[in-house]
């Protein structure tokens, strides 16, 4: 889905998922590690603020990678 | 008597000439020309090849529904057991007008179809569902062991005798699977395998896995203060109720919501119905999955410029690669409409 947005929209599409190896055989250009499968962009477990302050990192990082000039698949670990 | 058989070929092997007459109209010819001789050597007395179509690369390119219609009319005409084309080796044009011919063959007259192909002509993916395509070199050095491959797999589909997996058949596997009694169980079976993988041996997977094609990445956002981003997600996440019915797993459809009035994805209005992962965090607060909090909040502060009215969400566990795909086309086409600049796709 990820790769078919950007070829048909010519849009950069930044996906963030936990399991990298799985964006990177379906085809995703800008991909951002989640924090796990069932909250990829949260960290509920370790309480409310922890929790925001994260999904506000991982936003913020796939706001960066939708800005990156790439020319192959990239992680942005930071 | 002996089973009937109509070959295609282009100008080239037909003996017409070159590119000069790439142009050439569908033209039938009795009997074997060219690669058709040696085929029906291989056939012995069992089929007869009783005409060949000779026509253009380029005509069948460039008239490809016109083309298309005139050499089936030919075959109608002449009712053969089996429809042979090419080789085509890695010819491009070549190897979509076999595909082309084989498939609207099998499709509209029920008559069996083959070709055979190089595995990268771009016919190979355009239509190895729809005909047989057998495996064969880059160019027409492999003719010889290409015609022999398309003989004995031909007779099998004329006679209707089952056949065994496409690499023992010698063609390029049609994505079909079919149930059948091994005599070992599954886990004696994988650790067979795996005992010649750790011994470097040769060993084949029973369940091969789809491959994937990559794209070069799209042009970055230059003016992110100014960007609309998109919201997409394959983790099930549906206003509470699911009222598009999306389904639990194995997708079919993705739906489109309204998140334009809103600063959050409460438990009250919102859950996940993915079948895929624990729910237990996403259905306490659905912004763990899609984050709408926080692209509120980064719009406000004039992070980036505006979220998108419509949050796309799907299920992505057990969903085929084919419905994906064209979920992602559907989408990037309302998106690009939209003007939409970039998206961020969240999946679980």
């Amino acid at each position: 889905m990820t790769r078919e947005i950007e070829r048909v929209a010519q849009i950069p599409v930044a996906q963030i998922a936990t399991i990298v190896p799985i964006m990177l055989t379906v085809g995703a250009n800008r991909i951002v590690p989640g924090v796990a499968i069932p909250h990829p962009v949260g960290n509920p477990e370790a309480g409310p603020e922890e929790d925001k302050k994260t999904r506000r990192k991982l936003v913020l990082r796939a706001l960066k990678a939708l800005q990156a000039d790439i020319s192959e698949q990239t992680i942005f670990e930071s | 008597m002996s089973y009937r058989v109509v070959c295609y070929i282009n100008q080239f092997y037909g003996g017409k000439g070159g590119e000069e007459v790439a142009d050439f109209k569908p033209e039938l010819v009795e009997g074997p020309v060219g690669p058709g001789l040696e085929l029906q050597k291989l056939f012995g007395d069992e089929a007869r090849v009783i005409g060949t179509i000779i026509c253009g690369d380029g005509y069948y390119a460039e008239h490809i529904e016109k083309a298309r219609a005139e050499c089936l009319k030919i075959v109608e005409d002449l009712k053969p057991d089996l429809f042979v084309a090419g080789p085509a080796f890695n010819a491009g044009r070549y190897g979509v007008a076999c595909g082309d011919i084989c498939a609207a063959i099998t499709q509209s007259l029920d008559i069996p179809s083959l070709t055979g192909m190089f595995p990268e002509n771009p016919g190979v993916e355009l239509y190895r569902a729809q005909t047989f395509i057998v495996k064969t070199e880059g160019s027409a050095r492999g003719m010889k062991q290409a015609l022999t491959s398309m003989a004995r797999l031909g007779l099998k589909l004329i006679k209707g005798e089952l056949l065994g997996p496409a690499y023992e058949e010698g063609y390029i596997h049609r994505g079909i699977r079919k149930n059948f009694f091994k005599d070992k169980r599954g886990s004696l079976r994988a650790i067979d395998i795996l005992l010649q993988k750790i011994a470097g041996q040769e060993f084949r997977t029973e369940y091969e896995m789809p491959t994937f094609k990559k794209i070069p990445p799209a042009p970055p956002i230059k003016d992110i203060k100014h960007a609309t981003i998109a919201l997409v997600t394959s983790g099930g996440i549906v206003p509470r109720g699911n009222p598009d019915r999306l389904r639990v797993s194995s997708a079919e459809s993705y739906a489109k919501y309204d998140i334009s009035g809103l600063d959050d994805l409460t438990p009250d209005e919102f859950e996940s119905i993915h079948g895929g992962y624990d729910r237990m965090w996403a259905n306490l607060d659905p912004d763990v999955v899609v984050p709408l909090d926080v692209m509120r909040e980064l719009e406000r502060e004039g992070v980036f410029g505006k979220l998108h009215p419509y949050l796309y969400t799907t299920t992505g566990t057990g969903t085929s690669v084919a419905n994906a795909e064209r979920f992602g086309q559907e989408i990037g086409r309302e998106l690009k409409e939209a003007g939409v600049d970039g998206v961020i796709l969240t999946s679980t």
